[in-house]
Formats: structure tokens, C-alpha cells, sequence
């Protein structure tokens, strides 16, 4: 089992990643931004932030970078795809989710240990989880204001797409949503760090692990 | 060399905390009864007379990366 994480240029949390992937017992597989290439990868997760600076749009150039075009292609071949915080931008700006991020309400750059509520466990990135169970993921960062139109939300609703919801929500996203799938239930986006969830020494609690047990279980199910 | 320039804005229905902040950070200053909605603008150099086609492609160049047409809406001005 293999997952790769992609550096763009301005990627942090890249090397977060690759540790939470290894410490769930996956190979954990660096990709690079200028190749098109994701070896032979069983899934991929685009890490938080600020590729290219975050200049124009948050993700809006990292979305055509080289390794964009196999992601976009795998993607909808069924590959899991997990884009986390910058990643949840970037796959909003490739289309592989709806809506887009805009300023936080506010203002304010938000960091705190979220409460969540997970709204469906029919994604491979959240099928170890319960619905209606509340998690405690990091949230960091200054764009995470999700919004869409009434006609998308109300798709995203009626389909089962919305993921995560916040509990208090933080930052002004519509409907409270903290995360969503595509309809495949394959390609997840969500603000929240789950990488930055499964040490005890820095962690407010271990819900990140299981995002990682979700992707595995799946993939060796499906193998 | 001409210009052309591609106006950004957040669409109406969308919220603008830039806007809005920027707003209430001017009736602060005294400046009352004015209410911004804040976006961007792209000056763009093109080699030659500003054509049909010219536009043409600087409209789909805005459509595929200048603007999120999921949030911003934009226009083509040829100066």
C-alpha cells in the first residue's frame, strides 16, 4: 500500500504527511509538482500550504502544475485523492470538488483544535469512521470560508456529499461545512489538518489516524 | 503595444470580507455612506492590435485561470 504526497512550491505540510502515512503503516511516496509522473501510487494526498505563494487564488496556479493533469486523470479513474487545507482549494480549483474557499469571516487567520461532526462514512477516506461522530482535527489557516451556490449546496446536501461539518463554525463556510466528496466518493477535500492528529505527544487527539486506516482498509478490501 | 485589462470582482451573492472590512475600516475614518467590494484587476500587454481574436483569447485566459467563475465574475476591457 503506497500513498504519495505531492510538494508544490509553498507546500508545509507536506513531510506532516508523509509521517502520519508511514506511522499508519502505508508506504509513504514524496511526488513532485514538476513531474507528471505518481509512480505506481494506490492513493494521493495534495498537502496543506500556500502553493505558489497563494498568489492569484489559493491553489489556482498549483492546479496546473505537470503533476495536476495525472492526479485530475487518476482521480477519475477512481484513485483516492485527499486534499487537505491548500489541498481542499486546489481540488476545488481543478473542479474534482464544488465550490471554492474566500476569506475567513472576519478576517482572522483561525487556529484551533476543531470539533467536527462526520456526516458520512461513504468515502474512502472516512469509511472507519461512525456518522454523526464528533472528531477533534487542527484547523489552521485564513482562507477556509467555503462557499458555493444555493444550487450546488443543496446538490452537495441531497447527494450525501458533505463530510465534515463544523461544530461552531469558525470561518463563515456555508452550511457549516468543514469538508466534502465528489460523487464517486472517491476525491475528499477538507480545511482541518487530519495529518497533524495521530501522535499523542503533539497531538489534542488521535480522529487524524483514522483518515489514514479509512484510505487503507479500502484499498486492501478492493485488492 | 496595446492594453487590455480584465476587471475580477467577488459576484454579489458571494460574501466580501475584504470588501466589507475595508468598508467599515473607511467609516472609521469619517467617510460615511460608502460601502466597497473589493477586486482585482489584470493589465495585460498584447503584441499588435487588440483583435476579435485577441479577446477572444484573453476571455478564455480569465475564464481558465484570472477568475474562479465559481466565486468572481469578470469583464474584458480593451483601453
Amino acid at each position: 500500500m503506497k500513498i504519495g504526497v505531492v510538494t508544490f512550491p509553498g507546500s508545509l505540510d507536506d513531510h506532516d504527511a508523509l509521517r502520519a502515512v508511514r506511522l499508519s503503516g502505508a508506504e509513504a511516496v514524496p511526488l513532485w509538482h514538476g513531474s507528471d509522473s505518481i509512480d505506481d501510487v494506490d492513493a494521493i494526498i495534495l498537502p496543506g500550504g500556500f502553493s505558489y505563494g497563494d498568489y492569484l487564488r489559493c491553489g489556482a496556479i498549483a492546479r496546473f502544475s505537470p503533476v495536476m493533469g495525472t492526479v485530475i486523470d487518476a482521480a477519475n479513474k477512481g484513485m483516492p485523492v485527499l486534499g487537505i487545507c491548500n489541498g481542499f482549494q486546489l481540488l476545488c480549483e481543478a473542479h474534482l470538488l464544488d465550490g471554492a474557499m474566500i476569506r475567513n469571516a472576519g478576517q482572522q487567520f483561525v487556529c484551533v483544535d476543531q470539533r467536527l461532526r462526520v456526516e458520512t462514512k461513504d468515502t474512502v477516506w472516512t469509511c472507519e469512521f461512525e456518522r454523526g461522530q464528533e472528531i477533534t482535527i487542527a484547523l489552521k489557516n485564513g482562507e477556509g470560508n467555503f462557499q458555493a451556490s444555493p444550487e450546488t449546496l443543496k446538490r452537495l446536501e441531497d447527494n450525501d456529499q458533505v463530510v465534515f461539518r463544523y461544530i461552531g463554525n469558525p470561518n463563515g463556510s456555508a452550511n457549516d461545512i468543514a469538508g466534502i466528496t465528489n460523487e464517486r466518493g472517491n476525491v475528499v477535500g477538507l480545511m482541518p489538518h487530519p495529518e497533524h492528529n495521530v501522535e499523542e505527544y503533539t497531538s489534542s487527539s488521535l480522529d487524524g489516524r483514522r483518515f489514514f486506516e479509512s484510505v487503507i482498509s479500502f484499498v486492501s478490501a478492493r485488492v | 503595444m496595446s492594453r487590455v485589462v480584465v476587471n475580477v470582482m467577488p459576484k454579489p451573492e458571494i460574501l466580501d470580507p475584504q470588501g466589507k472590512a475595508v468598508t467599515g475600516a473607511l467609516q472609521r475614518l469619517g467617510f460615511h455612506g460608502l460601502s466597497v467590494r473589493q477586486g482585482k484587476r489584470f493589465e495585460i500587454e498584447v503584441d499588435g492590435e487588440v483583435t476579435d481574436e485577441v479577446l477572444a483569447e484573453i476571455r478564455d485566459a480569465a475564464e481558465k485561470l484570472l477568475a474562479n467563475t465559481v466565486i468572481e465574475s469578470f469583464e474584458v476591457v480593451a483601453e
